[in-house]
């Protein structure tokens, strides 16, 4: 019987340890995140306090850069990741009256007229470096401001089509040809943001006829998955010993992430594009708007620019930022992407996306 | 009367937790869609319902998540059974193992599914890639531990002897399962079954993983409503056609599990030695394992292999500090890191369920003396199921938009996340505790009383002792309810401290087959901890806490 109650007592120990030990953690987060304003005031004269940063949850950057920028400013970064990019736009949308946040990153050109139509942005102009005014948005470029830019592409195998001895495609076209029936996977435009920007492309491509291609690239055998990674690990000849289907749809940047003895076996089709442009702005009603300028500021210089491949797989929009070796030679941007205007997105998403699953549930 | 007051007098701490983190939420997020620019539309949300897209979602929501709770409860009576009265060797470790897919992270299980199912995988000749099947197998899979665990723990604590006591007098085993051992566990069957119904009808990841965008169930297309096209009214109509669905099979589920007299015999049971008749059960469990084993094993595998060959690179990556093979660090913190943040808050969330789900247990099962304590009784019920049967991203937005000012200003809270997942969790626990408490004769009670015990002591030997194992079953439930927990958690948690699924989201969202690699290893050791923290408490079952 002592036995007994000797491990009935042990498991309410432990489980009462276990249960002190957490809750301590959670006040040691706590006092961590309100430090801050402590630490920072001790470290330089101008006591900055904290810059919340509202992001997506693909947001990385070096830590010693960020260290940097807190020791230059005296501000403390702190991040908080919002989920995927629509997820984060409609939380803009929602909360564009009392921000959760002082300043936001990660919308892009298919989500920015949302948040920007809710008021949720104050306005912002930094001086941008050179290059990147041709990313800036039509409406909304005193709103929002560029970071980085990446382009969704069609993406072959191409070690799989040399063994094959096909001709691998070039076009949209192609995919829709018979030589191609039952190799093409792509992630749903409802359901994936990459999904999504194919398909703008392919709407940019063929305008009012998109259906038709549709049509014709489901004869054709198509595979539509939900995301990106259940068709580049799940269905992509390059991506899993399982795949049998040697053309997805990726980034332009993917080939550098497939490289074997000097030469990548992936490469992106340059004329499937459609570019997404990611930015920053300052949030109306922020509690530090100086500090959320300086952070904007902060992500244009040639150090973060230079950063971004590394750290988040895109292209900086800054010119005289350095890109790195294996991109340089396999992550090639395409010329010419496909575009549409971001208002006219705004205006017939849910239209177009309606018709769309329309097509594909067929 | 007084005993209706003095039971919503015990009810109030609960209900208002649940009022904050649930009602206001959902109604406030409900609302936006009802009002349009500041006018009041319920018209263009009625016209919502007429759209033949939302039938159809309707439908299949229905009856893909009927079939799945179905065979999750078909499959799971024999296991339970086998895991919980047999006296198998090594059942506590197979236990433990039943609940790792519970914590996989749905897009890992999707892939893990889909290169056993896919075009070129092990079953790729049935042809089930992409269609219902696939969705109600996935399904299943995830939720066959919540049959085994919740029916189990009753069954296990149920009296052998009347079932003996008929076998002695001439029942064959088939006649004593359904006169005498089925009834009895009614309550908990039905119980679970109603929580793996609503787990299926939100489901969100494995349907749209395994489904792809083809079939859209209602949480599925209340996502894409919200965020992707941004139309609050039909999401709000959607939410609320979902809330009346799900209160109504609530009712229905209170009906089924109501029994006359709940009172059955419990004791602490000791498991009965493996007999001849017991091998049809027994090869039916070991076949099930197998099968569920599949798409584990499959995912092991991957991740000890870089580049076709076999290797530990993947597990030796996890513990840097955020930097994988080409110096690109997809992370922000190991994920070493990550499993501390996650067992951390699963600690919080497991004693902040397992408080809250035994008080909702208490006040719903005590004895009810008129119509009208019951009805309130079976209301309060239905009202702690409710989180579960309410999409996600309904009550995440929620959150934002109402708990953002002061009294209530959770936003921030570092507490938010294992709150979420306590209420999520909280069901479970409820529902595997309530059967038992239920089964408790209220004689007891009144016989300790009489003796002279207060009522914390009548508690303390009456009740305890019965409670303790479904108890732990339960602990261990909402335990791997929050280590495996997603959805809320990627929507509440800071950056600075992910839990492990999101970490695992993380890499597999960055190209690179190093990341793929990872998110692999680091799937493997979070489904491996949880078999490790369970069979834990397994140990620390006290076998005959009744006798003192």
């Amino acid at each position: 019987m002592n036995h007994v109650r000797m491990r009935a007592v042990a498991a309410v120990l432990l489980t009462t340890s276990l249960g002190a030990c957490s809750l301590m953690g959670t006040e040691d987060d706590g006092t961590a995140t309100e430090s801050p304003a402590t630490s920072s005031g001790e470290t330089t004269s101008e006591a900055a306090g904290t810059v919340v940063l509202v992001t997506h949850e693909s947001f990385s950057l070096p830590k010693k850069l960020v260290k940097a920028f807190e020791e230059e400013t005296g501000y403390d970064l702190e991040v908080r990741a919002a989920g995927d990019a629509g997820t984060l736009a409609t939380k803009l949308s929602l909360t564009a009256d009392n921000p959760i946040g002082d300043a936001a990153f990660g919308v892009d050109n298919t989500f920015a007229s949302r948040p920007i139509e809710a008021g949720a942005f104050a306005a912002f102009e930094p001086e941008l470096p050179e290059g990147a005014e041709e990313y800036a948005l039509e409406e909304g470029a005193d709103r929002l401001t560029p970071i980085d830019n990446a382009s969704v592409c069609v993406n072959i195998d191409k070690a799989w089509f040399a063994a094959q001895g096909i001709e691998p495609p070039q076009t949209l076209e192609d995919l829709a040809d018979p030589a191609f029936k039952d190799l093409f996977v792509t992630p749903g435009a409802t359901t994936s943001s990459p999904g999504m920007a194919f398909f703008l492309a392919t709407l940019a491509a063929f305008g009012e006829s998109w259906r038709d291609y549709w049509t014709q690239l489901l004869d054709n055998g198509t595979k539509v998955v939900d995301g990106w990674e259940d068709a580049y690990y799940g269905d992509f000849t390059a991506g899993s010993d399982k795949g049998t289907r040697p053309i997805v749809v990726s980034y332009d940047s993917s080939p550098a992430f497939t490289v074997e003895g000097g030469e990548s076996t992936t490469a992106a089709l340059l004329d499937t594009c459609f570019r997404q442009v990611e930015y920053a702005g300052v949030l109306e009603g922020a509690d530090n708007p100086d500090g959320a300028e300086a952070l904007i500021e902060w992500m244009l210089t040639d150090e973060v620019q230079s950063a971004l491949p590394e750290s988040m797989y895109v292209f900086p929009v800054s010119e005289s930022a350095t890109v790195p070796e294996d991109w340089a030679k396999f992550a090639v941007q395409p010329a010419h992407p496909y575009e549409v205007a971001p208002g006219s997105i705004a205006e017939n998403r849910e239209q177009w996306l309606t018709e769309w699953t329309d097509v594909i549930t067929r | 009367m007084r005993r209706i007051i003095g039971l919503l007098a015990l009810a109030a701490a609960p209900v208002a937790v649940l009022g904050v983190l649930f009602v206001l939420p959902v109604t406030g997020m409900v609302a936006e869609g009802f009002w349009v620019d500041g006018d009041f539309d319920p018209r263009g949300v009625l016209d919502v319902l007429a759209r033949p897209r939302v039938h159809r979602v309707a439908w299949f929501t229905l009856w893909s998540s009927g079939a799945a709770t179905l065979l999750s409860v078909l499959l799971g009576l024999p296991l339970a059974f086998a895991l919980h009265r047999l006296a198998l060797p090594g059942r506590g470790a197979i236990r433990a193992a039943l609940l790792v897919p519970f914590v996989l992270p749905t897009v890992v299980v999707g892939v893990a599914f889909r290169q056993l199912l896919g075009e070129g995988g092990l079953l790729g000749f049935l042809g089930l890639d992409g269609t219902p099947v696939a969705i109600v197998a996935g399904l299943v899979f995830f939720n066959v531990a919540v049959v085994v665990r919740a029916v189990g723990a009753a069954w296990e604590s149920l009296d052998p002897r009347p079932a003996e006591a008929a076998a002695a007098l001439g029942a064959s085993p088939v006649q004593v399962l359904r006169t005498v051992t089925l009834p009895a566990l009614r309550p908990a069957i039905v119980g679970a079954a109603s929580i793996v119904f609503l787990f299926c009808a939100t489901a969100f990841g494995i349907v749209l993983t395994l489904g792809g965008v083809r079939y859209a169930t209602v949480e599925t297309e209340i996502y894409l409503l919200t965020t992707t096209v941004f139309d609050l009214q039909a999401a709000a109509a959607l939410s609320v056609l979902q809330l009346v669905v799900v209160v109504g099979l609530l009712a229905v589920s209170a009906r089924l599990r109501f029994v006359p007299d709940a009172t059955t015999q419990r004791t602490t049971a000791r498991p009965r030695r493996i007999r001849p008749g017991d091998w049809p059960v027994l090869l039916f469990t070991a076949a099930l394992l197998a099968i569920l084993a599949l798409p584990i094993v499959g995912l092991v595998a991957g991740s000890f292999q870089v580049d076709g060959a076999w290797s530990l690179a993947n597990y030796r990556a996890l513990g840097g500090d955020g930097e994988s093979r080409d110096g690109t660090g997809a992370l922000l913190v190991p994920v070493t890191t990550a499993l501390g943040v996650s067992l951390r808050t699963a600690v919080d969330a497991t004693w902040m369920a397992l408080a809250m789900g035994l008080a909702v247990s208490l006040i719903v099962t005590r004895r009810s003396h008129t119509p009208a304590e019951r009805r309130v009784r079976s209301v309060l019920d239905g009202f702690f199921m409710l989180p579960l049967g309410v999409s996600a991203v309904t009550l995440g937005f929620g959150f934002l938009i109402t708990l953002d000012r002061p009294p209530v200003d959770l936003r921030d809270s570092a507490l938010l996340v294992p709150m979420a997942q306590a209420l999520v969790a909280l069901p479970l626990v409820v529902r595997t505790i309530a059967p038992v408490l239920a089964g408790i004769d209220d004689r007891q009670r009144q016989a300790a009383a009489s003796l002279g015990a207060p009522p914390w002591r009548a508690l303390l030997t009456v009740d305890l002792p019965v409670v303790w194992k479904p108890l732990l079953a339960a602990s261990g439930f909402a335990f791997a309810a929050s280590l495996g927990e997603f959805g809320a958690t990627s929507f509440l948690a800071r950056d600075d401290n992910p839990t492990v699924p999101v970490v695992i989201f993380r890499l597999l969202g960055h190209p690179g087959e190093m990341n793929y690699g990872m998110a692999l290893a680091a799937s493997v050791v979070l489904a491996t901890t949880t078999a490790v923290v369970m069979l834990a408490v397994e140990r620390l079952r006290v076998p005959s806490v009744g006798s003192f």
